[in-house]
């Protein structure tokens, strides 16, 4: 059927795409693993941080990964002020209510980027886009091969940050057990803005690595965030291993099935794993019980 | 609760509009209206009254369009028959989502999760497969017979769809007045408690998905009648899963004029930004996300209960000030 | 001597590295007062989820009526006649204390009106009669804990499983709340209840069993329990029957 080599391509490719899709998913299961809500404007922010890695480029002539130094503090800006000010008053701490306002939320976000900037589908061209790496047997994109790196080094930052900082222990401290936290004097509501900034600012991230080789329009955000839902749900609601190793499946079964099926209906098995995972094992590998 | 009268009271006044005007815009504006509220008042049995919240209430309403539209312009079915068969389509696959989801215990985001894919996957067949017209869709012949399920005048269409909302309405009277509605309010209050009290609540919840589906198909059925087209993003889009959710929030989930209320807002705010800012693309869709996350945040029981307080306030003012008078 | 209504035979419920309940065995017989005491953390509410059937056991057996229920969902151990209240309340907050009622009295009442009227009864039975219209969430501690039973008492239980129903209730409120739930027992309803006040457990029971780290460590009469050395230490901690010495031994 497929050479050896068509397939261990397709296996690479799918190994860098699905690094990126694992930091999206990263930046959802720190934030459901903190707040338990499951964020549904994930996808919108995403959305939103690609039309700013667009016109960081086309305006300012900033290469996407120098974008990503300042496209993440924003970000995490907008994602702190997002959860501070909207979605967590809003909401009265009640899950149904959670839910309805996150779509709210990412209905008005991908709306007005619809509205503003019409659903015609962009792209930008960086001297990188079409530059592979040499394996001997197979080429790789250059851009993928880059981003792949990037998260690695966006996973240790984030370990790191947990680990030996104070906010990360203060993180850790709300996630494992709320009230007790605040008791102890941790400022629960900066807590949840600032968990919910990270995970913004790793859509940021995410979005100016996937630039280069990618689109942008309104509505691909969308179609990214039930990638980022598959991978959470597949590694575990919470668990950051889980989203890391799973994001890495999803990229390799998304890049097989498109391999066998063809590329709309490869999008199918993603969603049919995400289906079948929900019914199955809903807390997924690695995953905290909801 | 709500008694036989009001409801009997609105839809007699709502069936009078036409006999008032002939304007086709407001013609328009109520026909769109009531087929929101109709689909809204199929996401209500479930997420109203059984608290679960489907974020892909399209897949319902796209399957009752495409079922009654393939049947009519592949197979020349009988416009009537493909009605028919539309509503079954949507409550069968009500049946199968329902379930798999409820049996296996998905509640709140989880199940909303599903919902939203399911309605994805669903999309993204209808997208590509030739038998609904892949990317193009499918159109439906103009036959202006009622024999064909299409008239020539609106008010026609208006009559027809008011029948259908009416009948909604009377669907969820008598839920609120059933045993099974008192059971699928007793699982959206409090599931285990239910379920100690004898309540067999992934059945509950099925027959409440199967209904609701089954309500919001025949929305879709109705679409394909009065525009004569269907495609892969109209039917199974995000639009209308969130508008179905949105109109009984707003208006008030699980009461029985919630959804017609909300579509009414949500319709009346559509338009009211049209004329402010121009017909463009998204601009509905921000309203109708802002009025969402604004609803929730100062009137999260929906607008139908902010009256119900008025009346009450207004009632008890009146017989402090009879009594101290 | 008569088949007890319920049976427990050597039930275990593992989860993970904890094993909540160890082969626990006990016995309600027919219109009788059984009350399940022990320190916390010790399996009782572990227990009752298994006999409820909201919680799987790992190994042995519950017998009701002579049927083997083991494993049987909630909703169908209702149907049975069997009913329970919740540790922490479980109310239908958004409900009015008839409506609440009236979930449970659907069980055997499918027409609304016939239900409301059993509702009715049953919460006049409790003494909230005067408020039956009043929103569920209004209610105190001890109306709660009688909308519990309210609800319980609705399906018509032949079995009745009262999970701490008197936590939270001073003594005067225990005071008016007993008789209730001896009359039960005269109607020919059987009760099984956890409870800590050990002032009710001593004056309603007939017989106790006494369960600690998941084992059943005595039963017996009240009587006869109090004055078991191993239930003293399960509650008082080691050495604590000798220091009470005098008390306790006979």
């Amino acid at each position: 059927m497929f050479s050896p080599v068509i397939l261990i391509t397709a296996i690479l490719n799918g190994l860098l795409t699905g690094a990126v899709y694992a930091l999206v998913a990263l930046g959802l299961t720190l934030i459901y693993g903190v707040l338990h809500i499951i964020n549904f404007a994930h996808g919108a922010l995403l959305s939103m941080a690609l039309f700013g890695a667009f016109f960081a480029f086309r305006l300012l002539g900033l290469d996407p990964y120098l974008a990503a130094l300042f496209l993440a503090p924003a970000l995490f800006a907008f994602g702190y002020a997002l959860q501070r000010f909207i979605i967590g008053p809003a909401s009265h701490g009640d899950d149904r209510n959670i839910l309805l306002v996150t779509l709210g939320v990412s209905v008005v976000i991908e709306n007005v980027l619809l509205y503003a900037f019409r659903a015609d589908t962009r792209t930008i061209d960086v001297p990188y886009a079409f530059q592979t790496l040499d394996l001997g047997f197979t080429f790789l994109p250059i851009p993928r091969v880059i981003g792949f790196g990037a998260v690695l080094a966006v996973a240790v930052a984030l370990w790191a940050l947990m680990t030996w900082t104070d906010l990360g222990k203060a993180i850790r401290a709300v996630a494992k057990e709320k009230l007790g936290a605040e008791l102890a004097g941790i400022d629960v509501a900066h807590v949840y803005a600032v968990t919910f900034g990270l995970g913004t600012a790793c859509v940021a991230i995410a979005a100016c690595l996937l630039i280069p080789t990618y689109y942008v329009n309104p509505t691909v955000g969308e179609a990214f965030v039930l990638i980022a839902f598959t991978i959470v749900v597949l590694g575990g609601m919470g668990s950051v291993p889980g989203a890391l190793i799973g994001g890495l499946l999803i990229g390799v079964v998304e890049s097989l099935s498109g391999l066998f099926l063809g590329e709309s209906l490869g999008q199918i098995g993603i969603f049919l794993i995400f289906i079948m995972v929900l019914l199955v094992r809903p807390t997924g590998l690695f995953g905290v019980k909801a | 609760m709500t008694g036989v009268r009001p409801i009997l009271a609105v839809v007699i006044a709502l069936a009078a509009v036409p006999l008032i005007t002939d304007s086709n815009t407001v013609l328009n504006f109520l026909v769109v209206t009531l087929l929101i509220a109709l689909a809204g008042q199929g996401w209500n049995v479930l997420g109203g009254y059984g608290g679960q919240y489907s974020f892909g209430h399209a897949a319902f309403f796209g399957t009752g369009a495409y079922v009654t539209a393939i049947l009519q312009v592949r197979y020349n079915a009988n416009a009537w028959v493909g009605f028919a068969a539309g509503i079954a389509g949507g409550a069968a696959v009500g049946a199968f989502i329902g379930a798999l989801t409820f049996r296996v215990g998905l509640r709140g985001s989880y199940f909303a999760l599903v919902t939203l894919a399911f309605a994805e996957v669903l999309r993204i067949i209808a997208s590509v497969a030739p038998i609904t017209g892949a990317g193009v869709g499918i159109l439906v012949k103009l036959d202006l017979r009622a024999a064909a399920l299409q008239f020539e005048s609106r008010a026609m269409f208006y009559w027809f769809i008011l029948a259908l909302v009416a009948v909604a309405l009377m669907i969820a009277h008598a839920i609120e007045r059933s045993r099974f509605g008192t059971w699928l309010i007793a699982v959206r209050e409090n599931e285990d408690a239910a379920k100690a009290l004898g309540v067999n609540a992934p059945r509950v919840k099925l027959g409440a998905m199967v209904l609701s589906a089954a309500i919001t198909a025949a929305a879709g059925c109705f679409y394909v009648q009065y525009f004569l087209f269907i495609d892969s993003g109209i039917a199974y889009g995000t639009r209308l899963s969130i508008e179905a959710l949105l109109t009984p929030i707003i208006g008030g989930a699980g009461t029985v004029f919630g959804p017609l209320l909300g579509a009414l807002v949500v319709q009346a705010l559509g338009e009211g930004a049209k004329l402010i800012a121009g017909d463009a693309p998204g601009l509905n869709l921000i309203v109708y996300g802002a009025v969402l996350v604004l609803v929730i945040a100062f009137a999260p029981r929906g607008l139908i209960r902010l009256v119900d307080d008025a009346n009450r306030w207004l009632s008890r003012s009146a017989k402090l000030e009879s009594a101290h008078g | 001597m008569a088949e007890p209504l319920l049976s427990v035979d050597h039930v275990s419920c593992r989860f993970g590295g904890l094993l909540a309940v160890n082969s626990a065995s006990l016995t309600v017989p027919a219109a009788s007062i059984t009350a399940l005491i022990g320190p916390n953390g010790a399996g009782k509410t572990t227990l009752f989820a298994i006999i409820s059937g909201f919680q799987r056991p790992s190994g042995g057996v519950v017998r009701y009526q002579g049927d083997t229920i083991t494993g049987l969902p909630p909703h169908e151990l209702a149907w049975r006649g069997i009913a329970r209240t919740f540790q922490i309340v479980q109310l239908f907050a958004g409900l009015s204390v008839r409506e609440n009622i009236l979930v449970g009295a659907h069980l055997r009442h499918p027409k609304r009106s016939d239900a409301l009227a059993a509702a009715d009864i049953v919460g006049r039975e409790v003494g909230l009669g005067a408020m039956l219209d009043r929103s569920a969430d209004t209610l105190t501690v001890a109306s709660r804990k009688r909308l519990e039973l309210a609800r319980a008492l609705a399906t018509e239980p032949k079995l009745l499983l009262l999970d701490e129903v008197l936590a939270g209730l001073n003594p005067a409120e225990i005071r008016d709340i007993a008789p209730i739930i001896r009359n039960l027992c005269a109607r020919g309803i059987s009760i099984l209840m956890i409870e800590h006040v050990m002032q009710a457990v001593m004056s309603l029971s007939q017989h106790v069993f006494v369960l600690a780290e998941g084992c059943v460590i005595a039963e017996g009469t009240p009587t006869e329990v109090a004055a078991n050395h191993e239930v003293v230490e399960a509650y008082l901690g080691h050495g604590a029957a000798k220091k009470l010495g005098g008390a306790h031994a006979h």
